[in-house]
């Protein structure tokens, strides 16, 4: 490499960047108040309406003995020990009250808190669920456009902010309670003093309401500049073998520098913004006790105004500044939990794909033979997946799909399985039309393994048993040999009782494709669906493989979307499709006789069928 | 709709969803080394800290002066100022004197504390700047090795959290226990000159909150992390079932997967609950004792007014004191807290900082010669993975060499140590005995960033970084110009399908772009690392998912590139490597067999097996009907 032209390079800026470009952004604040989505979210309430009122007595009354406590300060030293009779009687009465009200606040306390807190860690929970057991029964298109880590900030984050809106609204009522109650009081027990003193209220009012954007915006930045520095992080950790690799270290050492410092510089203009509030509001402070001092002390030298008077007012000016900024950040909690509330309602409002119908049956003697008959499906109305296809499996036939992406393969496994319901024609496994058999019947009658083979956290053993509780150690063992599987698993350091890593990356993929095979094979499924694995890999796991199929098809009737010569050329027919409508049929030799699509599929590419469109 | 479950029908127990092994971030810990490193970052900002720490102690006698003030205030309006008695004109002037002291405390208070909070803030951030750039560096200087054996996981919670609980030390740790000491001592001091006994009841309640407070912060730190510990169980049964939908759909599983989330679902609500209970519990009884305490100075203080001991301005600067301590005495249990938090964290981020990577570059590693040309020698190499298991070594004697514009090729079964050659050449692994060289110099005595320019590895698995597509293939040479990405991928046989992408070469791909198919990823890697100028070529098993036609255009095009270059072939596909110089056939470590394609075919051994194996191609039946 030429010095010069390296320093001339440098010039420029490199085309290199750390960390994603676009972390996902939802938005973070929506109106205060949606009537809509507060009437849903009350369906959820609901159920804890009784609680949630005892709670709300709580509040009122922690909030009234919170007021009290300096009106009974007063009362002390206005009555025993100023006034016309003061004396130590009077002491004693006033401090039993004053005993009183503390235990009251005590128990109060208690019951707003704890109950509060309950619910809304209840509701957290209860969200939860119902949209967890949604996305369990929504349309697979659904699912299959919607990334789970969207899925997962809705489960998470959005119902945490919910359960915070709750917490908060009640607390917020306590809040403004409290405030207004001071307000009262002062203005109750003089009314002139009060008048004045509070005028540093819309003062702080208004100085919070021209901060909170500003203060908002610093945070956010803050907020994403964290998660931009993070993502980098993330990124360094899980690429470090190409960046070592590729020497990137200094690049991204520098890229990554500029982001912890824009990340920096947004902290530090957050916390500046943050704590410009204290001397405001101390000043405000300031300002009150000086009217309360110079006017009040006054009247009480010219005996217009009792000394506990001021003393009660000294009390509450140290108080009233609270309620004020909890309101205010309560009000931006409220407009979070409004936009997570419309996301999470979006996710329950996702239609279901099939439900089953009323008087669904379950499949008990039947002979183990599918039918398409004349079906038609389209995922968007205007572009056909399958055409009036029609076709037959018997029992105990091993069929072979085979075709160029997208030309509906999956979609007639999907439809066979009912992940969703045909536009026209029927299916009929047994001679059952599926629409009239039960959802978990047909999954206890038509087992699948998928392309990727997925595994579960948990032991090998929890894989291969998978639902079937009722499989016996015995059973999964000899669903392993017959596999063969077996030899592997015991190999592993605690043999079925190991654990597999982030979904058996611990395992090879040939590995993890006979586990799949050996689940299915515990689920004993009369009628198999198999899709097989696109991805490479090496000739002596693709022997295994083949091997652990005829045994798992055995006795099986079975549709298979191959992709290797050496399935396809093993089953009893092959159906060859292509843009929805089944071309070809018969078996191999034939095929390749008749001289159509698939014998110049198969002369193109003696190996296997894929990457051909 | 609702999916009920019944437990009942659910004989057999469901498998228990495993916890991941972790240390104990909940420990209560106390290590004044780590708490001490910390402190030391922040005096690395030594005006910063200074500010904040005489603004904290400012703030502290502010808030002792006040409460004093309030009290004269309530005196001068009686007509009392210390221990005499005003006319009222007087009186009024010393109120007009008392109120504007009080103003002017009060904004100085406000502005010493601001001044205390953004400065321990800012020092915190300082800090956690400091850390993020070391731990990324550190990262990036750990071996593979290292890599190989952490789990992501952890790295990341150290870098992110554990960062995170450091940087609030100095806010949260330093400054508030000098605010708290000046306020407890110097304010106890101010009451005892009032009124000792009286003063003794009014501080009664802050040894009982600090440490009732304190035990509480502690076990309810505990359950925090149990909590995250079954949340994070949560999210991994979520996760999964979402990403494996189908397969609960397929195995109509979904009772069985709703049971299994109800089941770690009830346990973190269980958790939930009793961590409300040990919250609301200890905030309402440190209230309660407060409020007693107030009680009682009314009672007492109330008959020391009526005894004349003290005035009723002083009792109100009793109560007011109280009411101003209240707040920092509840925050000594997060103080305790802090130290915990920063115990764990800062040693979990120092063990990464401080440790050496196994693979350094040597003290006088020279440069690689401008015109070298590779030649690879590998000298009865033997190394392992893991610490010399003597008796299965990943590679045991191995010795080749390969001349610039020759090819090699590696065959064996999984496992048999070929990529492991590949791994140790850039030293992403360094051998345990043995040598490589390049050129004559063994790879050890080469500049680490130059070695790794000059052999470009294409990886089996190539990494996608989100970004577009051009970024991606430039990763390697950032400063490439356009028409050199565009040769890389049309050599690649990837610029086709580039160019029908939605943006071209700037649509986005990896982890939240579009998704390319494993055939397209390899292809993307081979585009990559042929950009940068470099001296070896090692496909690590670069082509298994590309289809055996493109492959062939792949290598013809590529053949310019190779003429002065010494390449290597990792395969399993024999097509792939055989119209290599020279092949080696490797099982358990060993070479087992070497020679053309001609040579080992004749040789009637493990290569020809596994020759016939994959030109066959077929099992008979695979259903017996």
């Amino acid at each position: 490499m030429n010095n010069t032209s390296s320093q001339e390079k440098q010039k420029q800026e490199p085309l290199a960047v750390v960390g994603s470009q676009d972390a996902f952004e939802e938005e973070m604040f929506g109106a205060a108040f949606d009537g809509e989505i507060l009437r849903r979210f009350w369906a959820f309430i609901k159920p804890y309406k009784r609680t949630l009122f005892i709670a709300m007595i709580g509040v009122l009354v922690f909030t009234s003995t919170q007021i009290s406590i300096p009106l009974l300060i007063r009362f002390a030293i206005d009555n025993a020990l100023f006034g016309d009779q003061p004396g130590l009687e009077l002491l004693h009465i006033i401090v039993i009250g004053f005993f009183v009200v503390v235990v009251i606040n005590y128990l109060a306390n208690m019951v707003q808190e704890f109950l509060v807190g309950r619910v809304a860690g209840n509701l957290l929970f209860d969200l939860r669920r119902a949209m967890y057991a949604h996305l369990q029964v929504v349309s697979l298109s659904f699912m299959d456009k919607t990334e789970v880590g969207r899925l997962m900030s809705r489960l998470q984050g959005d119902v945490n902010s919910l359960q915070e809106f709750l917490e908060t609204s009640i607390f917020a009522l306590g809040d403004l309670v409290l405030l207004i109650g001071i307000c009262t009081v002062l203005l109750w027990l003089d009314l002139r003093l009060g008048l004045l003193t509070l005028t540093v209220v819309p003062a702080l009012l208004i100085v919070r309401i021209v901060w909170l954007p500003y203060a908002r915006k610093a945070f956010l930045t803050a907020r994403e500049t964290s998660s931009t520095v993070n993502g980098a992080l993330a990124e360094n950790v899980h690429g470090i073998r190409a960046i070592q690799s590729m020497s990137r270290e200094q690049l991204n050492y520098q890229l990554f520098g500029e982001k912890v410092k824009a990340n920096l510089t947004a902290h530090l203009r957050a916390s500046q913004l943050s704590n410009m509030m204290v001397p405001i509001v101390d000043t405000l402070t300031g300002l009150a006790m000086v009217i309360v001092v110079l006017i009040g002390g006054d009247m009480v030298l010219d005996g217009n105004l009792e000394l506990g008077v001021m003393v009660a007012f000294l009390f509450y000016i140290q108080r009233f500044f609270d309620p004020i900024r909890s309101l205010t950040i309560q009000y931006s909690i409220m407009q979070r939990a409004m936009a997570s509330g419309q996301r999470i309602f979006e996710v329950l409002d996702v239609p279901l794909a099939v439900q089953d119908n009323p008087n669904a049956i379950t499949l008990n003697q039947h002979d183990g033979s599918v039918e398409f008959d004349n079906v038609s499906f389209a995922y968007e109305a205007d572009r056909p997946v399958l055409k009036e296809i029609s076709f037959r499996v018997d029992a105990g036939e091993v069929v072979a799909l085979v075709g160029p992406t997208g030309s509906g393969k999956t979609s007639v496994i999907s439809l066979l399985h009912r992940f969703y319901d045909v536009d026209s024609g029927s299916i009929r496994i047994g001679g059952h039309n599926v629409r009239d058999i039960a959802l978990d019947s047909i999954g206890a009658e038509v087992g699948m393994v998928l392309q990727e083979p997925f595994l579960f956290s948990g032991t090998v053993r929890d894989n291969i048993r998978y639902h079937t509780l009722t499989a016996t150690r015995e059973d999964i063992e000899s669903a392993a040999k017959t596999v063969g599987a077996h030899d592997f698993i015991c190999a592993l350091p605690l043999g079925y009782d190991t654990e597999l890593d982030q979904r058996g990356s611990n395992l090879s993929l040939g590995q993890r494709q006979l586990i799949s095979f050996a689940r299915a094979l515990v689920a004993d499924t009369r009628i198999l669906i198999l899709d097989e694995a696109t991805a490479n890999i090496d000739s002596y796991t693709e022997r295994e493989i083949q091997q652990a199929l005829v045994q798992l098809l055995r006795g099986r009737t079975a549709i298979i979307i191959a992709h290797r010569l050496a399935t396809i050329r093993g089953a009893d027919r092959i159906l060859v499709l292509r843009d929805g409508e089944i071309i070809e049929q018969g078996n191999h030799d034939s095929l390749v006789a008749d001289e159509g699509l698939y014998a110049r599929l198969y002369k193109l590419n003696q190996g296997s069928f894929d990457d051909y469109t | 709709m609702t999916v009920s479950v019944n437990h009942s029908e659910n004989p057999a127990p469901l498998p228990l969803v495993p916890r991941s092994a972790r240390i104990n971030r909940a420990a209560i810990g106390f290590d004044s080394r780590t708490l001490l490193r910390i402190s030391r970052m922040a005096f690395d900002h030594p005006w910063r800290m200074t500010l904040a720490i005489v603004a904290t102690i400012l703030a502290a006698i502010a808030q002792i002066v006040i409460p004093r003030l309030i009290g004269d205030a309530v005196d001068n309006a009686q007509g009392i100022l210390g221990d005499l008695s005003l006319s009222e004109t007087s009186a009024s002037n010393a109120l007009v004197i008392t109120a504007w002291w009080l103003f002017a405390v009060s904004v100085f208070r406000g502005l010493v504390t601001m001044v205390q909070n953004y400065q321990g803030e800012a020092v915190g951030h300082l800090i956690g700047y400091r850390l993020r750039l070391d731990y990324y560096a550190k990262l990036q200087q750990l071996s593979f090795r290292y890599h190989d054996q952490t789990h992501t996981g952890d790295v990341m919670t150290r870098g992110i959290l554990d960062i995170e609980g450091i940087r609030q030390w100095v806010h949260t740790g330093i400054l508030r226990i000098i605010l708290l000491v000046v306020l407890i001592f110097g304010g106890g001091a101010m009451l005892v000159s009032l009124d000792s006994s009286l003063a003794l009841v009014a501080l009664a309640f802050v040894p009982l909150v600090a440490v009732g407070a304190s035990l509480a912060r502690l076990k309810l730190r505990a359950l925090w992390y149990a909590l995250q510990e079954e949340l994070s169980v949560l999210t991994r049964v979520m996760e999964e079932n979402l990403g494996g939908i189908r397969v609960v759909r397929a195995f109509a599983a979904v009772r069985f997967e709703l049971a299994r989330f109800d089941q770690i679902s009830s346990i973190a609500r269980h958790i939930t609950q009793n961590r409300i209970w040990v919250f609301v519990a200890s905030t309402t009884a440190m209230t309660f004792s407060f409020f007693l305490s107030m009680g009682l100075v009314l009672w007492i203080g109330g008959e020391h007014v009526l005894s004349g001991r003290i005035t009723v301005g002083e009792l109100a600067t009793f109560l007011t004191f109280m009411t101003i301590l209240q707040q920092p005495v509840r925050q000594i249990a997060w103080m305790v807290n802090s130290i915990a938090r920063t115990s764990t964290c800062g040693s979990r981020v120092f063990e990464i900082l401080d440790m050496d990577s196994d693979i350094r570059e040597h003290q006088d590693a020279v440069t690689i010669p401008k015109d070298a040309k590779g030649t690879i020698r590998f000298e009865g190499v033997s190394f392992d993975y893991y610490d010399h298991n003597k008796e299965a070594l990943t590679l045991t004697d191995i010795s080749f060499e390969i001349e610039p514009g020759k090819v090699l090729g590696i065959v064996g079964p999984p496992g048999s140590g070929k990529s492991t050659i590949a791994n140790l050449i850039p030293r992403f692994y360094d051998v345990d005995e043995g040598r490589i060289t390049i050129a004559g110099i063994n790879v050890k005595n080469f500049r680490l960033p130059e070695l790794r320019r000059f052999v470009s590895v294409v990886q089996q698995d190539a990494f996608l970084f989100t970004s577009a597509v051009d970024t991606n293939i430039a990763y390697g040479d950032p400063w490439a110009d356009r028409s050199a990405i565009r040769q890389a991928t049309e050599t690649a046989q990837l610029h086709q399908y580039i160019n029908q992408l939605p943006d071209t070469y700037n649509t986005l791909i990896g982890e939240r772009g579009v998704s390319l198919s494993g055939g397209q990823r390899q292809r993307l890697a081979i585009a990559r690392s042929i950009l940068p100028e470099s001296g070896v070529l090692v496909f690590d098993d670069a082509t298994a998912a590309v289809d055996a036609g493109t492959e062939l255009q792949i290598r013809q095009s590529l053949s310019k590139h190779m003429e002065a270059r010494a390449t290597i072939i990792v395969a399993h596909r024999l097509s792939s490597l055989a119209h290599a110089d020279e092949i080696l056939f490797l099982d358990q470590g060993r070479i087992i067999e070497r020679g053309s394609h001609e040579e080992l075919v004749a040789l009637g051994g493990r290569y020809a097996n596994l020759l016939a194996l994959q030109t066959t191609g077929t099992q008979g039946h695979i259903s017996e009907s």
